[in-house]
């Protein structure tokens, strides 16, 4: 068991082809003094999807969060590394981290669109409050990213009523239509469809699959089926570690790794 | 494992104890609604007793006119008095609503640290000060210094009667927002700043408005600090650097003379004050809250009913 997780990280090759949006260099990350990530290099292809899977708390939503700066606002948090957007370390503080934030978007486990606001005013959230008060841009781009997830047709009537009458699928894809509306360039995915029902995921996987013509999406899930039918590249992860990372179909069919293949077979996690 | 002959033994004690824990129910559910009962009596009671003993004092004339001169014929009216709880409490609202939400925001947001924690300690001491000690302090230092008597006085020491209450309540609903919504707002690269002031602060609203009101009631019913500041007045108000009328203050002193035309006015002066506070609350929580009328169960959601 030891022996195996000690194997180089990553059989990059499968992947090292083509052009990396991100790529994160050496991400250590800690709360408290529990290091949850331990030291992770991985690097994810422009409109492709990369899926993390892994048994719980191996680390997978803590190294997503690294990737935009979240995991620091949490108390006692701490993260180590590089992360390079187009080449920039997001790390570096050259930057406002909230700049960066801007163009990486997060969707999260659980739909949290904003309580006291309208449809129209969950998706429009990140344009006003970052200073932009043209209104029919704001139209343009409300309607267009309520498109963009499928949503238009069900809430166009109703785009004052508030984003928590929403069903809890139809408010999960509210949230990705509020996370597109900052016009980001990345995309992650903290297992948007945990909480749904299966005609929901459905929805939200068809979305995936026509949004990675745009964006790089990076999706944590914990099912493996979802992880094979939307994803092009895999990365395993396990304890901290990220165990192996290639081409979605070598992962599932041909894992190089015992560990991984024990996983993908379902024998644990 | 539990055996299947094991599960039928511990069903058996969830059995067995039925009926005792019908009758545990039924004994809690009555001292609840008894509880419940003790504490709307008094209340009951105090409205009864205050609208039967002062409603003879009730007309309009009552509601506008000064009131007229000890022991004589005229009896007037408590005009001036109302006006005056008015003045105090818009004016202290003015200085404490803001002073007590920014601070109440600093606590939640900001306060996660040695000066947090001595703001916190401090503010808790004020909220359990004597308001006396407030009224003599705003005497000494606002009163004695402007030469006068003033409204700008009396809402200064209600002012700081207010800001402890706001800020702890502020602070503990800012709290119960969820760190979802927080996180949800940074990840759309929102300022801090922002966040706070237009997510959190409005997913806390409801909250807030109670602290306000609960603080609103407090100092509308406050005596002993006007008594420095205000000092009380039979005239409507000229301005706000003379001494004006209070209903606490008129209810005070209609209640300690001799005769019973004052005291009846006495009652009713407190059946208008209570009346008042009753209709501030509800007027602004109509204002604030009337598109949320499901707000309690909103508040629910946040805990992830959803």
């Amino acid at each position: 068991m030891m022996e195996t997780m000690k194997t180089p990280v990553a059989n990059v090759s499968s992947v090292d082809k083509g052009r990396y949006k991100l790529v994160a260099e050496n991400i250590i990350a800690s709360y408290d003094d529990i290091v949850a990530v331990k030291n992770i290099s991985m690097k994810f292809k422009d409109k492709a999807v990369t899926a993390l899977i892994g048994p719980s708390g191996c680390g997978k939503t803590t190294f997503l969060r690294c990737l935009n700066r979240m995991h620091e606002l949490t108390k006692n948090a701490k993260v180590t590394g590089k992360v390079l957007l187009d080449g920039e370390d997001l790390y570096s503080n050259a930057v406002d981290p909230i700049i960066n934030r801007r163009k990486i978007g997060m969707v999260f486990q659980k739909p949290n669109p904003f309580p006291t606001m309208s449809i129209y005013d969950n998706v429009a959230a990140g344009l006003k409050l970052n200073g932009i008060n043209k209104k029919n841009v704001i139209d343009e781009i409300v309607e267009g990213c309520l498109k963009m997830v499928y949503l238009w047709d069900e809430v166009k009537n109703d785009l004052k009523k508030p984003g928590m009458s929403l069903s809890g699928g139809q408010q999960q894809r509210l949230c990705i239509a509020r996370a597109l509306a900052i016009q980001p360039e990345v995309l992650l995915m903290d297992e948007p469809a945990s909480a749904l029902d299966p005609i929901a995921t459905q929805k939200i996987e068809e979305m995936i699959t026509e949004l990675k013509k745009e964006y790089a999406i990076i999706i944590v899930t914990h099912n493996m089926q979802q992880a094979t039918r939307v994803s092009d590249y895999t990365g395993f992860m396990y304890l901290g570690d990220l165990v192996e990372f290639g081409e979605t179909k070598q992962i599932f069919e041909n894992p190089r790794n015992e560990i991984t293949a024990k996983y993908v077979q379902g024998q644990f996690g | 494992m539990i055996t299947i002959e094991q599960r039928a033994e511990f069903r058996k004690h969830f059995r067995y104890n039925i009926g005792r824990r019908l009758i545990v129910d039924k004994i809690i559910k009555i001292t609840v609604l008894g509880c419940v009962a003790l504490a709307v009596v008094p209340l009951a009671s105090i409205m009864y007793e205050v609208f039967t003993n002062g409603v003879a004092a009730l007309s309009v004339d009552f509601l506008t006119q000064v009131p007229g001169a000890v022991g004589s014929d005229e009896i007037g009216g408590i005009g001036p008095a109302i006006q005056g709880t008015l003045a105090l409490i818009g004016l202290s609202c003015l200085i404490g609503v803001p002073i007590g939400i920014l601070g109440g925001i600093f606590l939640s947001e900001y306060g996660n640290n040695k000066y947090g924690r001595t703001v916190r300690f401090f503010n808790d001491v004020l909220a359990e000060f004597p308001t006396i000690v407030i009224g003599v302090f705003t005497f000494v230092i606002i009163v004695i210094t402007i030469g006068s008597f003033s409204v700008w006085a009396g809402s200064f020491a209600l002012s700081i009667i207010m800001l402890p209450i706001i800020m702890r309540t502020t602070e503990e609903s800012l709290k119960l927002v969820p760190v979802t919504y927080r996180e949800a707002g940074y990840a759309l690269g929102i300022k801090r700043s922002v966040v706070v002031t237009r997510i959190v602060l409005t997913a806390a609203k409801s909250g807030l408005v109670t602290g306000i009101m609960l603080a609103v009631a407090r100092i509308s019913g406050e005596t002993a600090p006007l008594i420095f500041t205000i000092l009380g007045s039979s005239q409507f108000m000229t301005g706000l650097d003379g001494p004006i009328d209070a209903l606490p203050l008129r209810i005070w002193r209609l209640s300690s003379l001799p005769y019973d035309s004052a005291q009846t006015q006495g009652w009713g002066a407190a059946f208008i004050l209570i009346m008042m506070i009753f209709a501030i609350n509800i007027g602004v929580r109509y204002v604030f809250l009337r598109k949320r009328g499901t707000s309690m169960l909103k508040f629910k959601m946040f805990g992830g009913v959803r």
